[in-house]
């Protein structure tokens, strides 16, 4: 080996080193980047085994159809109707409230508030979506449903409604939030070529800014529906463990997600069939809100291409 | 509303001080709107203060759960929170950091890569107490590591991952493309530009998104539950196998009790959980505009 090729071979060393290293740091933080995809594989993967377990038991014809459930009584009964009955009553409620309120605070937000004021309002509203939502389940509980039963003496100590009313609140910046993103990028043309055409500023916002967002602000709705639906601690708290067929949000009644927390607090043993209910209920809640989810980043990415 | 532009007798008129009124209506209408849930944030901050200040003594912070509420405190709701949230920091921030990293720095434009961006935005939206199955199907069942703090905060690191993700992508995009060209330029390989140049300026945004996922998983209560956290805790938590509860699964304990008091310690409990929260997001604001370097 003469000098030359010794020189040249302290220099090639080191970078080859740094080769291999630069690949093994590539590899483990892809391998980081790849537990994403090995969540959603384990959830579905946990999900479906138990659930499987579960309709070797129960036929899914009486999953679907049964109007009772009952499996942690004597007689046992597997119709998720009723819990989906009650899940789909809250969030209902809950939407009544975060939908108008939500949609409204975001049209003042994008087109009314002077930029003090959104810098000041926003982060403000955005405080009702970090308060714990036990803390929501203990306001519904001690606050709303007193505050109810003076209105409606027959509403009861756990109740559809109360759990609604706080929900929506607990949701509202979430909607005013999306919403006003996507009003905002509703390109500045779309509403001086309104004004120009002598419409007023309500007219603008009505007429011009809310179409041309809509696909935005649809995509916001559904979120809040996915979110209502999974919403768990204000539900267990105040909406009472009763499943059942009603649409009277004054009665006690029982989410999907409730029903999970019940479960969860007994000490049930791992062959019982209710360890494997909470499982299928959390299929089909899964199943539900991950349709949704993905049509609402679907239509997130659509307003997105137009106005971009 | 095609009525606002025509007279009785059906001609057209603009009728300008009419839509002028109907739109100062809807201005004042959107501002309720705002001032509404402004109003139910005091009411709820209100209520809790008044219900729960006076048991805010020195022994609700020292002494165990008990039957009598005159005897009860956070003791082991505080032990389990502390625990909880500093494993689900140490699990969540390398990986949280490295997927960021990787899927700005490094991810082509591939099949793969939208793949993995799909399933981060769909875990965001995935209700928590999914997790809480997740966890235990796997954590507690199938890695047989019990009701314990690890396997409660391993649910909560995947949880909190695509918040730090997120977050963590936007503050290394913050960074101008200038100063890896530089770093490059000098010869430097890409790891050492991220190492030394890219994440030293991207880490007050990275620390931001942190302090934000830590809260998110402070106040997290149902995927704890789910995995069968306990909710009446009268022993000191030694080590990361041991039996846990967190505050908020402590507060959901005491507001289930009949008892008036207890929903009084609730309060109480809340006001503490309360003040971490704001305290960490007034951190998190201070080092934003602090720390955070504007281009």
């Amino acid at each position: 080996m003469n000098e030359s090729q010794h020189v040249l071979s302290t220099l090639l060393r080191p970078r080859a080193d740094h080769d291999r290293r630069e690949k093994l740091i590539r590899a483990v933080l892809l391998l980081f980047s790849a537990v994403s995809i090995f969540t959603t594989l384990g959830i579905i993967a946990v999900l479906l085994r138990e659930t499987l377990l579960f309709f070797q038991e129960v036929s899914i014809v009486e999953f679907f159809t049964e109007t009772r459930w009952t499996p942690l009584f004597a007689s046992k009964k597997f119709g998720v109707l009723p819990l989906v009955n009650g899940t789909v009553l809250v969030a209902a409620g809950a939407m009544l409230i975060a939908l108008p309120l939500g949609l409204l605070a975001a049209i003042y937000l994008s087109e009314y508030a002077s930029d003090r004021a959104r810098k000041i309002l926003k982060p403000m509203l955005e405080v009702l979506a970090g308060v714990p939502t036990v803390v929501y389940g203990y306001f519904a509980l001690t606050f709303v449903t007193p505050l109810l039963q003076k209105i409606w003496p027959q509403t009861q100590a756990f109740n559809a409604l109360s759990a609604s009313i706080v929900m929506g609140f607990m949701i509202l910046p979430l909607v005013a939030s999306l919403s006003e993103d996507a009003m905002s990028a509703v390109p500045q043309s779309l509403r001086q070529a309104a004004y120009a055409l002598g419409a007023t500023r309500f007219e603008v916002t009505l007429r011009t800014v809310v179409p041309a967002a809509l696909s935005g602000i649809s995509a916001a709705f559904i979120l809040a529906v996915s979110r209502a639906i999974g919403e768990t601690m204000i539900v267990a708290i105040a909406a009472g463990q009763q499943p059942k067929l009603t649409l009277n949000p004054l009665q006690s009644i029982e989410t999907m997600t409730a029903y999970i927390v019940q479960v969860s607090l007994g000490d049930t043993p791992q062959q019982s069939i209710a360890y494997k209910t909470i499982f299928a209920v959390g299929m089909l809640l899964f199943m539900m809100t991950l349709m949704m989810n993905l049509i609402s980043n679907w239509l997130t990415r659509r307003y997105r291409e137009v106005y971009e | 509303m095609n009525g606002l532009f025509a007279n009785e007798d059906g001609r057209f008129a603009p009728r300008l001080s009419l839509r002028l009124r109907f739109g100062r209506l809807f201005q004042l209408l959107s501002l309720a709107a705002v001032t509404l849930g402004l109003i139910v944030l005091s009411v709820l901050i209100l209520d809790i203060i008044l219900n729960g200040y006076k048991w805010l003594r020195p022994e609700f912070f020292t002494e165990f759960p008990s039957r009598f509420p005159e005897k009860s405190g956070l003791r082991s709701a505080l032990q389990g929170s502390l625990w909880m949230i500093s494993l689900t920091a140490l699990m969540a921030f390398p990986i949280g950091v490295g997927a960021a990293i990787y899927l700005e720095e490094y991810a082509p434009d591939n099949g793969l890569t939208r793949f993995i961006e799909i399933n981060i935005a769909n875990l965001a939206g995935v209700p928590s107490i999914i997790y809480g199955l997740l966890g235990l199907g796997l954590f507690v069942r199938g890695l047989e590591l019990g009701r314990s703090v690890l396997a409660g905060s391993m649910t909560m690191a995947l949880l909190v991952l695509p918040i730090l993700i997120v977050s963590g992508r936007e503050a290394i995009r913050a960074v101008p493309q200038s100063v890896r060209q530089a770093s490059l330029a000098l010869g430097a390989t890409q790891w050492q530009t991220i190492q030394n140049h890219v994440l030293p300026y991207a880490m007050p945004g990275i620390l931001t998104g942190t302090i934000l996922a830590i809260s998110r998983a402070i106040g997290e209560t149902a995927p704890l539950i789910t995995i069968g956290a306990l909710t009446y805790i009268r022993f000191d938590l030694k080590g990361p196998l041991d039996l846990f509860t967190v505050l908020p699964i402590q507060i959901f304990n005491w507001v289930s009790l009949p008892k008036a008091e207890f929903q009084q310690l609730a309060a109480a409990g809340i006001i503490v959980l309360l003040g971490v929260l704001f305290s960490l997001n007034a951190l998190a604001i201070v080092l934003r505009n602090k720390l955070q370097i504007r281009w």
